[in-house]
């Protein structure tokens, strides 16, 4: 009974962890991810990185890795495709969606068509993320909150109004492309929580959530890491009792009291114009 | 160079995809102008504006700014584009706006300073717009935030101004407080200013130049039918410049 309750001690508080490490990556990322109008791209990233964790397992070596090396190089080829060819934007974003899948389930199929916990990457499974994997996301973390402390000042021009940041000499384009590193970077982070399916979500509800209560960017981060940590735990709560997937759950949660935000900030302000006019 | 010139364009060619977008431009800025370019859209204004801030390389003639090239003048330049450039839910207030305008004197990497914030409540104090500086952007009217744009680009003490369009997002109430505060900028810059808005223009600036692929520049405001006709290739209203301002109206 001790055992059995230091076991349920131990994989929670793993779960906790993860739950927290996942929140401040998309809680800051997700803010640049919002305001610069990135989503799909960042989703495309997201996605890409499905080829990394087929190769992963191709190779036998770890999908969180592969994930990793596939959500950079996508980031890169993205940011580079869209700033040095004529090729759109959501042209790009759609092809690279697209191939980086592809590749992932042609990688998969190789690997003697047997993938143990692939659905957990595909879905998130919080409950059975290894400490080794922690120690990686605290690890991705750290440099997630050193990049955007001291790059603080260019992400806001260059989210604000790039053409100035130009004008002012600011090197637009390598902060874009690192900036799009970061996304996935939080990617990778992400996967062991809600998945890579899902991540989309956790890099937007948060951070779209705390612009409704905030003008201040620093304060809708803060914000936003704070939600994100709500959604989880609540999620992960709520998961646990109703026995359901805990990553889908969570979305579901957040996506639920977003739009409910959504609404409630929507009738406080036609209750307001009603009453000054 | 005499020391005189802010700009100096001679024989610039520039053309996307082999369609000529300014051809044979030699224009020339001195010190305390205010010059007003009108044209058509399409005929090259942000073009001539991309030059001038070196964002865009000529395929032939040279360009200076300060008597160096432009990208090398930019921290001297104070750029105000065009009104509908950026999300107005952006989450910034209109201190952290004016404040981005010091990047170029910071550079990468240095986060701002005290000096910074001083100078940014300089310029909003500049514009009358220091008692909304905690304000997010995009609560503001349009003149105010015309204003706040304005003050980003005065806070690098630039000496040289560029407007994009300025007026376009400007009720033509706020219009005559918006001369009159370039027209007092006028005393320590330069100041081009682009615009489609023919009547707006004229009466306020020193000099007009019309652009349409080629520039028709008399180095005065005295505008010619001729002129304005070969801009904008029809016949087109002159406005008058007397104690009571009117409109000419060509026979037609």
């Amino acid at each position: 009974m001790i055992m059995f309750e230091a076991f349920q001690f131990e994989f929670m508080r793993n779960a906790m962890m993860a739950g927290l490490l996942g929140s401040v990556a998309c809680g800051i990322v997700g803010v640049y991810v919002v305001v610069k109008k990135i989503v799909s791209m960042s989703g495309s990233i997201a996605h890409a990185s499905f080829g990394g964790i087929g190769l992963g397992y191709l190779l036998n070596f770890s999908p969180v890795l592969g994930a990793m090396f596939f959500s950079l190089l996508s980031a890169l080829t993205m940011g580079l495709v869209t700033r040095k060819t004529k090729l759109p934007e959501d042209t790009a974003t759609g092809i690279l969606w697209a191939l980086g899948m592809a590749l992932g389930v042609i990688f998969i199929g190789l690997s003697a068509g047997y993938a143990p916990d692939l659905m957990s990457y595909l879905f998130g499974n919080i409950l059975t993320v290894p400490v080794s994997d922690l120690y990686l996301m605290a690890a991705l973390d750290l440099i997630i909150v050193a990049l955007a402390v001291a790059f603080y000042k260019e992400f806001l021009l260059l989210s604000f109004d790039e053409e100035f940041g130009t004008v002012v000499g600011m090197p637009v384009n390598g902060l874009y492309l690192l900036l799009l590193c970061m996304v996935a970077l939080t990617v990778v982070v992400l996967i062991r929580v809600v998945g890579m399916i899902l991540v989309i979500a956790m890099l937007t509800f948060p951070a779209a959530m705390a612009r409704q209560f905030t003008h201040d960017i620093k304060k809708m981060m803060v914000l936003a890491v704070v939600f994100g940590m709500l959604f989880t735990f609540g999620g992960l709560w709520i998961s646990y009792m109703l026995n359901l997937a805990s990553g889908a759950t969570i979305i579901l949660l957040s996506g639920v009291v977003l739009l409910l935000t959504y609404v409630a900030v929507g009738l406080r302000k036609r209750t307001k114009v009603r009453f000054t006019r | 160079m005499t020391g005189k010139d802010i700009v100096r364009l001679e024989n610039v060619w520039v053309s996307y995809n082999g369609t000529p977008a300014l051809e044979g431009i030699n224009l020339m800025v001195g010190e305390h102008d205010f010059l007003g370019i009108i044209g058509p859209n399409g005929g090259g204004k942000s073009t001539l504006l991309k030059v001038i801030l070196g964002l865009l390389a000529p395929q032939r003639g040279t360009v200076t700014v300060l008597g160096n090239p432009p990208d090398r003048s930019r921290s001297r330049i104070g750029y105000v584009p065009q009104h509908s450039n950026y999300d107005h839910d952006f989450p910034v207030s209109v201190m952290g706006v004016v404040t981005m305008g010091r990047y170029g004197k910071r550079g990468i990497l240095k986060p701002y300073g005290k000096s910074d914030r001083e100078a940014a409540e300089k310029a909003l104090a500049r514009v009358g717009m220091l008692s909304h500086a905690g304000t997010q952007i995009g609560q503001l009217s349009g003149g105010q935030q015309q204003r706040t744009f304005i003050a980003r680009a005065l806070v690098s003490d630039p000496a040289l101004l560029l407007l994009d369009e300025p007026t376009a997002s400007v009720d033509s109430a706020m219009q005559t407080d918006f001369y009159e505060l370039l027209e007092d900028l006028k005393q320590e810059m330069a100041i081009i200013m682009v615009s489609h808005d023919i009547g707006a223009v004229s009466v306020f600036v020193d000099k007009i130049a019309c652009l349409n692929v080629q520039l028709y520049y008399h180095g005065s405001r005295e505008i010619t039918p001729e002129i304005l006709e070969a801009t904008y290739k029809c016949p087109v209203q002159l406005i008058a410049h007397g104690d009571i301002p009117h409109r000419v109206l060509r026979e037609h």
